[in-house]
């Protein structure tokens, strides 16, 4: 099916089943612990090997010697590969450090062994045994002094207007440096495969990943074996946020396992090895300058950041939406790259948008304060609803006005203290801050295959649920389409077997996923017409009706099965327009007058993004992304030893993410709006929506709280208590 | 996780004896720390003895007006019991803001006191470290390191880490005495200062246990009046090790006792300190935290402790 233009009026205008609440459809499976997550998959092959992983203990170089004899002797092993018996694996697309293969070092904890034993304990005893001998070459791993040499070079990624004029002519200007941190995406469930290579041949994966036919291309690069010889499978995923996006060294370092030992082999990586073995989001360094008049309209921006990458990745560019978001006849943005030598940095929720935004949002404080306004109507001031650097390009929805209207209000926004510092309780100075929120709403291809068996219909998609709630919504659209009952349709998720879809990332899977499923229902339907020989039929209460035909949709195959296969392929008309979700937050803080912890009090968020498909999953997705929210601003940040070159805290005690005493009351209200240049559905994206603004808003009621404005993220203590003395008792 | 051989033991004494004679062994209870560290083969015992089947489970009435404490009785029991929360306030205040429920249930009095260092470099074994390996070097000190955790006071040339625990930071205010039983049988006692050991130029030796030698007890002396109070600072609500705490007792004229968690290798206190409490925070801390050696990365908990004092003490 082809969306080759914005939707009609359709059935999803009148639903009864998509828009409305429904609990998730595996909830029952999941608290009762049988959802099956990779590592427990005990009972898809027999006689299971246990894998443990060796990693380099050093930045960069080569491995000039191991000796692994002394593990191959050791109690149950069965076999251990070294990297230096194996030529380097290809690297797909996706990858930028070598995942196995070779002498050469990327970064630390890369994969330099994989032993394969009897049990967890002799696997992992086995591999502390191994001798390695390096030869360690100077890294770089210090962003700072990367960025004072190239402060201000380089070409932008876009310059419009004359941004030197707009800031020589402007009543008022900013000009800030400001600093966000790496960071893990920490997911509760490590990197775990069990392959099954027995023979060499076929191979089978039970895995944890969010894109199933990326990562079973990204296998067959590895491997240098036709795709068609691998099957995938990843029903359910205990947390991705983009960390699960690629192939990573669990598959890779099982399957090898499995070959060398002729036996299915698991493998999950250990909880340091998620840092820095796995992927993370890369720090930056940003220089933001805004320049308005008199009157708070914005004339320009200038926004550069450099980001890290080992050499041939993409970083973490956290200018791009500095040029949609606002108003400004001009603007320069540039993002650098630069070369270091730090475990690989990739996509984490909301890439470039949560780094971005965490700082253009303080930014735009900033010049509120400035400005002598107050910050929602500074931004409703700026608002635009078309694509200010093209203003031939609309917004093909665009309510953030709404959301930062309907935010202020639900609040009670107006009844702050406007002076930073004068609203104490007790030990505890409160704050108010609030940002806006700004994240794209791509949509990208999406297969589906329905079966109708008597009365009930199974789907089949290769679509992802990491824990976002695509069984459910899946099972909504399905039973939508076809007039049937939710009870009676089965969702079958996360199998190469099946057609394939968009997977899960960008907060682009809920509207491509579910406009597959609708495409290969609607597939079903013209069979089902054709096999009738009737004209337009109807589908409702299980039914099939056009004319004097009104039949049960059990009774339709007469015992057969029908089967329809659909991908939805989205046009590009849309390249015409910008098409986005946009949010507001609006945050309580109290920061303690003596130690500088800051707590938070409240957290509201207001979301225009699309038809919302569920309102308990997609809550639950902006819930997720406002703790995540609240981890960026004040605890999460990776440690980098500038020496050594790698993420020092990588343990899930020091790596501190939001824990429950840290989340208070949380709302989110979605506004009724569609989108019909977006899918057949009118829906957008929220998983990533929900984090974007939301450090910002943080840092902005710290401020309003102390009058310290803390321009570093994480906004841990000891970034402020110095400044605190003046605030202090 | 090396292999290793385990057995059960049904009385102190036994346990000592058999810790001194089985080469590489040592004692498990809780096992909230040690198991961890086994499996990153930080800690590589050869045998454990498995002391919780030895009865040191209660917390009795002493002669002189305190109690003793069992080296076997769990956090969370410790924390809950009536005579701690009445008397003992700080300690009970110390406990619970420290690890989380399940932990608590699970750790016991001996065992927290014995727990290892949270220093990353410690439990990273790429990582060269004098705790771990004696003489392999402090990758903590090196010039890049990430400090913004470790010891700013007691601390060596050898070592910057400190002592994570909360109920120790209590146990110190309290003048609390840790009871000991020796390979040979012998019953020891010393107060809880003494039985920790700075790192010097041996950060491996962390208190004065000798071979064998099982902790049997804690002793608190007659409650100390005044009103008990323990401030933990952390980036976090809660399930996080403190930047800074302070344990505070403080009698309604203004004296009384403080000690420090999370600067040094052990609880931190001084007497010269604790003379100056009714001249405020600073004073306070210009004796305890005098001699202070903070990195670039720590110096904050120089000011964060001051004004965590201060903070307590405008609560009076």
């Amino acid at each position: 099916m082809d969306f080759n233009q914005s939707a009609e009026d359709n059935l999803f205008d009148r639903a009864r089943i998509v828009g409305k609440p429904h609990a998730r459809i595996d909830g029952t499976l999941k608290v009762m612990g049988r959802a099956p997550y990779a590592y427990e998959r005990n009972d898809v092959a027999a006689d299971q090997l246990v894998g443990y992983p060796l990693c380099a203990t050093i930045a960069k170089g080569r491995i000039t010697h191991m000796d692994a004899s002394s593990a191959r002797a050791a109690p149950g092993v069965v076999s251990v590969v070294t990297t230096l018996e194996i030529e380097p694996l290809d690297r797909s697309e996706n990858n930028v450090a070598r995942l196995f293969g070779g002498d050469l070092i990327e970064h630390y904890h890369q994969a330099i062994a994989v032993v394969v034993a009897d049990t967890l304990e002799q696997a992992r005893s086995a591999a502390a045994l191994i001798d390695v001998s390096y030869q360690q070459e100077q890294g770089v791993f210090d962003l700072e002094a990367a960025w004072e040499k190239l402060d201000n070079t380089g070409e932008p990624l876009s310059d419009v207007g004359d941004v030197d004029a707009a800031f020589q002519t402007a009543d008022f200007t900013l000009d800030e440096i400001y600093r966000t941190a790496s960071q893990s995406h920490a997911m509760m469930e490590p990197h775990a495969s069990i392959v099954d290579w027995s023979d060499g041949g076929k191979m089978t994966v039970w895995t944890s990943n969010q894109m199933i036919e990326m990562n079973k291309q990204a296998l067959a690069t590895s491997f240098n074996i036709d795709p068609d010889t691998i099957r995938v499978e990843s029903p359910y995923v205990g947390g991705g946020f983009g960390g699960k996006l690629w192939l990573r060294a669990d598959a890779v370092l099982a399957a090898l396992g499995s070959r060398a030992s002729g036996r299915p082999v698991k493998l999950a990586l250990p909880r340091p090895l998620v840092f820095n073995n796995a992927t993370h989001r890369s720090g930056t360094l940003q220089r933001l300058r805004i320049a308005a008049d008199a009157q708070g309209k914005i004339t320009a921006f200038d926004h550069a950041a450099v980001s890290h990458t080992l050499p041939g990745g993409s970083g973490e560019n956290p200018v791009n939406q500095t040029r949609t978001f606002y108003a400004g006849a001009s603007r320069r943005v540039a993002h650098q790259l630069i070369d270091m030598n730090l475990p690989e940095s990739a996509d984490m929720r909301a890439p470039g948008e949560a780094s971005g935004l965490a700082v253009l949002e303080i930014a735009m404080d900033e010049m509120a304060q400035k400005l002598g306004m107050d910050p929602v109507e500074f931004r409703i001031l700026n608002d635009t609803q078309v694509d200010p650097e093209d203003p031939s390009k609309p917004f093909s929805e665009r309510h953030y006005v709404e959301c930062l209207r309907q935010g202020a209000a639900a609040f009670g926004w107006e009844a702050r203290n406007r002076t930073p510092g004068e609203n104490r309780e007790g030990e505890w100075l409160i704050g108010h801050g609030m940002a806006g929120a700004y994240r794209g709403a791509p949509t990208l291809d999406s297969g589906a295959r329905v079966r109708l068996q008597g009365g009930r219909l199974i789907v089949e998609t290769d679509m992802t649920d990491i824990g976002t709630g695509s069984y459910t919504i899946l099972a909504q659209t399905a039973a939508e389409t076809m007039g049937m009952a939710m009870e009676d349709v089965e969702i079958r998720l996360g199998n190469s077997a099946y057609p394939t879809s968009s997977g899960s990332g960008g907060q682009f899977g809920a509207t491509s996923s579910t406009a597959g499923v609708y495409a290969a229902c609607l597939a079903l339907q013209e069979q089902i017409a054709k096999h009738l020989d009737v004209e337009t039929p109807r589908f409702e209460n299980s039914r099939v009706l056009a004319g004097d035909t009104d039949l049960a949709l059990s009774e339709v195959a007469n015992g057969e099965e029908f089967v329809a296969e659909d991908t939805i392929h989205f046009g590009d008309f849309k390249d015409d327009m910008q098409i986005g979700t946009f949010g507001a937050h609006f945050i309580e803080v109290g920061v303690h007058a003596y130690t500088g912890e800051t707590r938070v009090r409240r957290m509201l968020a207001v979301c225009d993004a699309g038809r919302i498909l569920n309102p308990i999953t997609a809550r639950s997705q902006v819930l997720g992304g406002m703790t995540m929210g609240v981890g960026a601003a004040l605890s999460e940040g990776l440690t980098v030893d500038l020496e050594r070159g790698f993420f020092v805290n990588h343990d899930l005690a020091s790596y501190e993410v939001a824990v429950h005493a840290d989340i208070p009351e949380q709302e989110v209200i979605f506004l009724d709006t569609t989108d019909a240049a977006s899918s057949p559905l009118k829906s957008k994206g929220v998983g990533e929506l929900g984090i974007c603004g939301v450090a910002a808003a943080i840092a902005n009621a710290i401020y309003n709280a102390t009058g310290v404005r803390v321009r570093e993220y994480p906004i841990t203590l000891d970034r402020m208590i110095d400044q605190l003395s003046n605030a202090a008792p | 996780m090396r292999a290793f051989s385990y057995e059960r033991v049904s009385n102190p004494a036994q346990a000592a004896a058999r810790a001194a004679e089985v080469p590489g062994a040592k004692f498990i209870a809780g096992g909230t720390n040690l198991l961890d560290l086994m499996k990153h083969e930080i800690e590589t015992p050869l045998h454990l003895v498995d002391v919780t089947g030895t009865g040191l489970n209660a917390i009795t009435e002493t002669s002189n007006g305190g109690l003793r404490v069992g080296a076997l009785v769990s956090n969370s029991a410790l924390a809950a019991d009536h005579r701690i929360r009445r008397d003992y306030a700080v300690l009970s205040r110390a406990l619970v803001s420290g690890a989380s429920g399940q932990l608590r249930n699970k750790a016991t009095t001996g065992g927290n006191l014995l727990q290892r260092t949270r220093c990353p470099y410690f439990y990273d074994t790429g990582m060269p470290c004098n705790k771990r390996s004696p003489g392999a070097g402090c990758a903590a000190l090196g010039k890049g390191a990430s400090s913004r955790g470790l010891g700013v006071i007691g601390t060596s040339e050898a070592c910057i880490a400190t002592h994570p625990s909360d109920m120790a930071v209590a146990l110190r205010v309290l003048d609390a005495e840790v009871e000991t039983v020796t390979s040979s049988g012998e019953t020891r006692r010393k107060p809880l200062d003494a039985f920790y050991q700075l790192p010097g130029d041996t950060p491996e030796v962390e208190n004065t246990l000798e071979a064998g030698e099982m902790i049997t007890a804690v002793e608190l002396p007659a409650p100390v009046e005044g009103h008990h109070a323990y401030f933990k600072v952390r980036d976090r609500a809660s399930y996080a090790f403190a930047l800074v705490s302070v344990a505070l007792i403080q009698t309604p004229e203004g004296k009384g006792r403080v000690a420090l968690g999370g600067v040094a290798p052990k609880p931190w206190r001084r007497d010269d300190a604790d003379a100056a409490l009714p001249q405020g925070a600073s004073a306070v801390m210009s004796q305890l935290l005098d001699g202070a050696r903070p990195t670039q990365d720590n110096a904050y908990k120089l000011t964060l402790a001051e004004r965590t004092l201060a903070a307590l003490l405008a609560q009076e």
